[in-house]
């Protein structure tokens, strides 16, 4: 069985990937504890969590900013904004590939080639993801980082209040996005091979 | 007439110092007043020179200087009419002699009235705990020389924000107040102590968004030990043992709903979220947990989680089924 390899991942890429996973993971775990801070227990010392997260946080704007620019200047910015026709039959053949067909061994129906790199359904959780939920959840942290200075009320509602809810509820459908993320990572031809690909730029499948 | 009289009389004729407020001829007693208080006009005995900035002395002879009140002996009569004493004769406290000008000497280092001296022991006041008041403050770090009640608590202008706070942004500036026109005021600052000078912007500068922390709180809650039978605790600590955790308010067991509003936790939640009564005037993290969205987010990842581990399982099988 011959392999293809396509190089489908740069070095600008998996680098601003694996600061971006990084950042998340200490953002949500931090997060998570102030959230959820009580006199009693803590994931961590309150004081320490506030620098960790807005240190994290100001990092991963920066880094979202050579994502956006990076993909209006180079090519991997097409495969954000080529759209196949029909979408939502296809996002539905996919969803039924991923529900049935993977465990009848079914070949992929949206195979990875050098024009498209995501699959129908990848391409809108991504976009949704990078070009909705991140410009939200930094604003949003911005706005509570700087609560001196953002609107006392918004739709009527305390500007803390709706940023803050906003920032939470935006933070936690993106950690639910990187749950699910994780996990099709492992839908490669082996449970590795796409984690490997993000180290060695290289898409891997065979024929 | 006795002679002492007629010698006493003699010389306060010759010394009498004919007082006019400098503003006397503008000066308009508010219908308000009236309202609020049955001596408004006896009380202008006093407030013709106390009630002004600057006063007017005018001896037998004709001359006349003008003469700066001092700030601690100014009366505001808007202040005072809104005050908590606002109907007050100023002679319910003060001595009648002090009707005499030049002032007495006795009447003027009469020992002054204290809360106590009125509020304690009182059942009309018993609902405010005024013993209990005492007790804290005699153990408060503000137990010194010279340091009283009307240190902070001006007689003359008092107002019970925090009892009737409609505004509670309003009430905790005022009470805020009362500290910084010490603490961020050395020239009042230095009249009752021998320490050094404070900053406390600098001494406050580990708290992260300071303003928003200043506006939304009073020193009170991390500088005073909880009090659940008093309404305001005036235990003050010492610096090294004030709140410095910020999990004491930024949680659910929020401290704060022990201290500011510790009289209006009835009003327990607001839209799904715990200490609901807060969001009236902040937004605390970890205190403000929203429930609704926090059971929501469980059961979503749960469900998320269950579905993964099941396609998991569901693909293990089948491999091993190859």
């Amino acid at each position: 069985m011959a392999t293809v390899k396509i190089y489908l991942y740069p070095v600008w890429i998996r680098i601003w990937h694996v600061i971006n996973a990084l950042l998340f993971l200490l953002l949500i775990f931090t997060g998570l504890s102030l959230h959820f801070s009580s006199a009693d227990f803590n994931l961590l010392n309150f004081q320490a969590s506030v620098g960790i997260h807005n240190a994290c946080a100001l990092i991963i704007t920066f880094n979202y900013g050579v994502f956006v620019i990076g993909n209006l200047v180079t090519k991997n910015g097409k495969f954000y904004r080529k759209w196949r026709k029909n979408l939502i039959p296809k996002l539905w053949k996919q969803f039924v590939f991923y529900a049935v067909g993977i465990f009848k061994k079914e070949p992929h129906p949206f195979p990875i080639t050098e024009k498209q790199k995501f699959n129908p359904l990848q391409k809108v959780a991504y976009v949704f993801a990078m070009y909705l939920g991140m410009p939200l959840l930094i604003l949003s942290g911005i706005a509570l980082m700087v609560p001196d200075m953002i609107a006392y009320k918004v739709f009527n509602v305390s500007g803390l209040i709706f940023y803050d809810v906003l920032h939470i509820v935006v933070g936690f459908v993106l950690s639910i996005f990187l749950l699910i993320h994780i996990y099709t990572c492992t839908l490669g031809d082996k449970p590795g091979t796409l984690f490997k690909s993000m180290v060695n730029g290289y898409h891997e499948e065979h024929e | 007439m006795k002679t002492p009289t007629i010698l006493f009389s003699t010389l306060l004729f010759a010394l009498t110092v004919t007082l006019f407020a400098q503003s006397g001829d503008t000066l308009k007693l508010k219908h308000s007043y009236f309202e609020v208080n049955d001596f408004v006009e006896d009380n202008e005995g006093c407030l013709k020179c106390h009630g002004e900035q600057k006063y007017k002395l005018e001896d037998s002879n004709g001359r006349i200087v003008t003469r700066e009140m001092h700030h601690n002996r100014f009366v505001d009569r808007d202040m005072y009419y809104t005050s908590v004493h606002k109907s007050f004769s100023c002679t319910d406290c003060h001595s009648y002699d002090l009707f005499e000008y030049p002032h007495p000497l006795d009447a003027m280092i009469e020992e002054k009235l204290l809360c106590m001296d009125c509020h304690g022991y009182d059942e009309s006041f018993a609902q405010y705990h005024f013993e209990d008041i005492e007790v804290e403050f005699q153990e408060s770090i503000h137990n010194m020389d010279e340091f009283s009640c009307w240190s902070c608590h001006d007689p003359h202008s008092y107002r019970a924000f925090m009892r009737n706070a409609d505004d509670i942004e309003e009430a905790i500036l005022y009470d805020n107040q009362m500290c910084l026109s010490c603490h961020a005021d050395f020239s009042q600052f230095m009249l009752l102590t021998e320490r050094e000078e404070i900053n406390v912007v600098e001494s406050h500068e580990w708290l992260p968004n300071q303003i928003a922390h200043f506006r939304s709180i009073r020193c009170i809650e991390c500088h005073t030990e909880i009090n659940d039978s008093i309404l305001i605790a005036h235990k003050i600590l010492p610096k090294t043992e004030a709140v410095k955790n910020c999990n004491e308010c930024h949680s659910r067991d929020s401290r704060l709903m022990h201290t500011l509003y510790k009289f209006q936790i009835k009003e327990e939640r607001k839209a799904g979220f715990a200490n609901g009564i807060i969001l009236n005037n902040a937004y605390v993290i970890g205190a403000n947990q929203n429930v609704v969205l926090n059971w929501l987010s469980f059961l979503v990842f749960g469900f998320t989680f269950l579905v993964i581990l099941f396609h998991a399982i569901l693909r293990i099988l089948k491999l091993k089924n190859k």
